[in-house]
């Protein structure tokens, strides 16, 4: 029931095939500002061959680079008020992909505080509509906090239209039920999908042809995860989205479960995966110094983000690999990686592995900066408080004792760094842990305690009491 | 020579008194803070004989040098002068003038009459060092942070922690607006005539003038050089030299040595006096009080308006925080160490060094006219932290006395009060407990609301005898732009 061939193939023959010949044009023109390069399929900055596709079962050939786009680049607004997407920077990222033969889009309604869709839709829309698959999800799961039944459904099925006009289109290649596995877990599920019909709902939408493929996403309890398994004879599930990583494969965090069983229950139903937070939320971009050396001497012509990205594709049943992609050096950085891509050794595994038990001994949090617990109502800033932290961690400047000898410059670095990443307003001590922000997180992660964590030790660098 | 060594002194105490005021990471307050210190009415009101004496006898030794070098209200009406003489193209353009000695008697008299009835803020209007203190606290600190700010931008682009951006606020209109009319009028007086408010009206310049009129060394006219030509009189900045009657009025006199170097007949010269009867008869009382009072209303900032609603849950954004406003405390808060609000009040004189230092937002002028200008503390930007205790090392009155971090934990200077109506466990229906979880001093429990009921949300309640009044609950409380919790000041501070 699921042919998956890991092939490579030329992206100017692929784009051929689907007649865009306009747009090919369009495309060489681009690549033709690398230096040195008139050839789309040629060595470029963006790889030195063409795209890795693996198939699905309906025949789709789906790079192993899928776009996500929930970090688009954003710019101020024009009327002064917060920021809003750059939707320039957005076609360019778009055009470049998919002249580099990216063709799977991954958004939801949520992303972005609700502009992803419009956005992606946008910058897609100015692409044949053949070219490309769009992934988005079902994401009632802030509606079903308030509704429930008949009126949950329908304000479900109001969300789904929304996604269709935003994304201009009348069908949806890949559709999720978002963030299964979240809230209190199994009943929570039912709640949104079976109590509500919102899965008749999407079967029958599937069946219509609406809905090419039907999956979910999963992040949490993984009683949720087993249950939809064993719904899979009545389902189908065409695919199924699970985080996925050097670290999580075996080191889950929170009540994330190990990606190693997730994907192993995939495998065995001949469900392929979909492959999200690959790099951590950008945690696995840059390591600490010492970690980031010793991949560099394995490999000195890669990024440490590139060992990720390689780990991530190199199960043989992974569609493709999502990397939310926000400036071009990143997407030119992971065509490169997977142009094609280059599966991981057993000794290269072996050395991740033992790069992930590394990491474990530094107490970083372990946000991806998802954004899904903003906006707190209480002004923090949360995903800027972390990666604050963690980024200290890997630079060495989160000293432990005052008598370290590095202790004043680290201190300093810590502080300064610390006032200018997140404004004081919305720092840390601000934390009222009403533990809003906790139902919302995919990893997780107890925010409270660790801003309370965070707090104590910024308290303690501020008063030299360390 | 001598009109050198002047004016290089003078600018020494003039950049290390300014350093103080512009410096908010603290340094240079360890190696200049004496400089403040040796200021002769903080001095006087610090019961700091020591130094108080010294500065007599100084006076009585060399005349008013301290007018001259110390002072940086003089030091700068030297600077204005200066720029009217470079205007005008003409070095000798001043004249003798009679002494305006009811004037000086009378504003000495007032300020005597003020500083003893414990109105150390009205009797500040006067004083030298916190005139001086406040135009620097209102002109010059809010241009020194604005450049340290774009230096921060700078070194932040660059990666580097040599700058950090610090708050630029606005602090009240109580201490700018008598720092703008002082800066105007001295300047003015400055550029136009010299050293006029030194002469005329500065209590201090009275006082020294008394002691001066005495000194040992001063300026002599050798009648037998002079040759009358007046050269003398008009460089003279403080009006004082007769040079018709080959006379100086040594109590105005400011050895400032401008009119040694001037004489074309070297006729003047700085030289010890010959005994021939000393007499001291220092002996103005006073007697009667004028009173003046300004009244200046004090401006908060405007609101901002708020629009918190997010209606459908989408990822990402930051909830909008209207800014905190000052709630109406009973008492004023002040820094540990300043024992209390008559103790505080009778010393100190407004000058904002405090204020300038203060790394957390906390202090700033009062514009309550019976403290006018005199610090107090107030929680919405942030709280007295722990470690910090600049405001009682860099006081030069004694208004502030030296606490240290430890002693400080145990001052209690004011206590936490609970507003029921503005809490967010029970406007907002979630559970909170901020206050309680921040608090130093462990002053905070949080209680059922309804007695009995396990399950009734979490409430604060404050415990009045340990509470120490640092604020931390108040600038933590989620509530805005009214804390739910806030601090109301004691009379006199105590320890716990």
């Amino acid at each position: 029931m699921m042919d998956k061939t890991e092939h490579s193939k030329s992206r100017r023959e692929f784009l051929k095939k689907l007649g865009a010949g306009a747009f090919a044009a369009a495309s060489a023109s681009l690549v033709g500002c690398t230096p040195g390069n008139k050839s789309a399929a040629s060595a470029s900055a963006a790889g030195t061959g063409s795209m890795t596709y693996r198939r699905n079962a309906k025949g789709d050939e789906v790079s192993v680079l899928g776009y996500g786009c929930m970090r688009w680049p954003m710019m101020p607004s024009p009327d002064g008020e917060g920021e809003i997407i750059d939707q320039e920077a957005v076609n360019e990222l778009v055009d470049y992909a998919i002249a580099h033969g990216v063709n799977y889009f991954d958004t939801a309604p949520p992303y972005l505080r609700g502009m992803s869709e419009e956005a992606t839709g946008i910058a897609l829309s100015r692409h044949p509509r053949e070219s490309y698959y769009i992934a988005t999800k079902m994401s009632n799961q802030s509606l079903a906090n308030d509704l429930e039944g008949e009126a949950l459904l329908k304000a479900s099925i109001e969300m789904y239209r929304n996604s269709l006009k935003r994304l201009r289109t009348d069908y949806i290649d890949y559709y999720l039920l978002h963030f299964c596995g979240g809230g209190d877990g199994l009943p929570f599920f039912a709640k949104r999908f079976d109590e509500s019909g919102m899965l008749d709902f999407v079967l029958k939408e599937r069946e219509a042809g609406r809905i090419r493929n039907l999956g979910f996403s999963y992040h949490g309890d993984i009683r949720v995860f087993d249950h939809l398994m064993s719904r899979h004879d009545e389902i189908k599930w065409d695919f199924v989205q699970i985080q996925l990583n050097y670290v999580d494969w075996k080191h889950a965090s929170g009540f994330n479960f190990n990606a190693d069983y997730l994907y192993g229950e995939l495998a065995k139903r001949g469900i392929p995966a979909v492959v999200m937070e690959p790099l951590l939320g950008g945690r696995l971009a840059s390591l600490t110094n010492a970690l980031n050396a010793r991949l560099k001497e394995h490999r000195p012509d890669d990024s440490v983000a590139a060992w990720a990205f390689r780990f991530a594709a190199t199960p043989p049943g992974v569609l493709t690999v999502l990397s939310g992609m926000t400036y071009m050096e990143h997407l030119q950085d992971n065509l490169r990686t997977y142009s094609p891509l280059e599966p991981c050794s057993q000794a290269e595994l072996d050395l991740l592995e033992d790069t992930a038990l590394k990491m474990m001994e530094f107490p970083s949090v372990p946000c991806t900066a998802c954004q899904y617990c903003m906006p707190c109502p209480y002004g923090l800033n949360i995903p800027a408080i972390f990666s604050h932290y963690n980024k200290c961690i890997n630079e060495g400047n989160t000293p432990l004792s005052s008598a370290d000898p590095d202790y004043r410059r680290a201190r300093r670095a810590f502080l300064v760094g610390y006032d200018r990443s997140v404004p004081r307003l919305r720092q840390a001590d601000r934390c009222i842990a009403c533990g809003k922000c906790k139902e919302h997180c995919p990893q997780t992660i107890d925010i409270p305690a660790q801003m309370e964590r965070i707090n104590l030790y910024v308290e303690k660098l501020k008063q030299n009491t360390i | 020579m001598l009109r050198k060594i002047r004016i290089a002194l003078a600018c020494v105490f003039w950049l290390g008194i300014t350093a103080l005021f512009l410096d908010f990471s603290g340094t240079v307050h360890a190696w200049l803070g004496w400089m403040a210190k040796v200021q002769f009415i903080p001095a006087l009101l610090a019961l700091n004989a020591g130094v108080v004496l010294a500065l007599v006898a100084l006076t009585f030794i060399f005349g008013r040098v301290y007018c001259s070098v110390i002072c940086p209200l003089g030091v700068m009406q030297d600077a204005f002068a200066r720029l009217g003489r470079i205007g005008r193209r003409r070095r000798n353009r001043y004249s003798y003038s009679k002494p305006l000695t009811w004037l000086r008697i009378a504003s000495l008299v007032v300020f005597a009459a003020l500083l003893a009835a414990g109105l150390a803020a009205f009797a500040a209007i006067l004083e030298p060092y916190s005139i001086y203190g406040r135009i620097a606290a209102s002109f010059l600190t809010p241009l020194w942070v604005w450049g340290n700010n774009i230096l921060a931008r700078v070194a932040e682009h660059y990666g580097s922690y040599a700058f950090y951006s610090v708050d630029l606020w606005m602090r009240g209109l109580a201490a700018l607006i008598p720092a703008e009319v002082m800066l105007v009028l001295t300047g003015v007086l400055a550029w136009r005539n010299g050293r006029t408010y030194c002469n005329a009206v500065c209590p201090v310049g009275t006082v020294l003038g008394f002691i001066s009129r005495y000194s040992l060394f001063r300026p002599v006219i050798d009648t037998s050089k002079c040759n009358g030509c007046g050269l003398c009189a008009r460089r003279c900045k403080g009006a004082c030299i007769d040079s018709k009657a080959h006379a100086i009025d040594y109590s105005r006199c400011v050895a400032c040595m401008d009119c040694i170097g001037n004489c074309r007949q070297g006729a003047i010269s700085y030289s010890r006096r010959r005994f021939s009867g000393v007499g001291s008869d220092d002996g103005a009382e006073a007697t009667d009080a004028g009173r003046r009072a300004f009244v200046i209303g004090a401006a908060t900032a405007a609101a901002t308006a708020a629009v918190s609603a997010h209606k459908a849950k989408v990822d990402g954004g930051l909830a909008v925080l209207v800014d905190k406003k000052v709630p109406v405390r009973a008492v004023p808060v002040l820094p540990p160490g300043a024992v209390g609000q008559t103790h505080f009040s009778r010393r100190c004189t407004a000058c904002q060094l405090c204020v300038s230092v203060c790394p957390n937002g906390v202090l700033r002028p009062s514009s309550d006219p019976a403290r006018l200008m005199q610090p107090e503390c107030s929680y919405e930007r942030g709280y007295c932290r722990p470690e910090c205790t600049r405001c009682s090392e860099v006081c030069p009155a004694g208004a502030i006395r030296p606490v240290t971090a430890a002693e400080k934990t145990a001052i209690q200077r004011g206590h936490a009060v609970w507003l029921k109506d503005n809490c967010v466990v029970l406007s907002d229906g979630v559970s909170c407990g901020a206050c309680a979880r921040n608090c130093p001093a462990g002053a905070i429990t949080m209680i059922h609301s309804v007695t009995g009921d396990d399950a009734s949300p979490e409430i604060p309640a404050v415990d009045p005898e340990r509470c120490i009044g640092c604020g931390k609950c108040e600038t933590l409380c989620p509530a805005r732009p009214f804390s739910a919790i806030y601090v109301e000041g004691n009379t006199r501070h105590r320890e716990i």
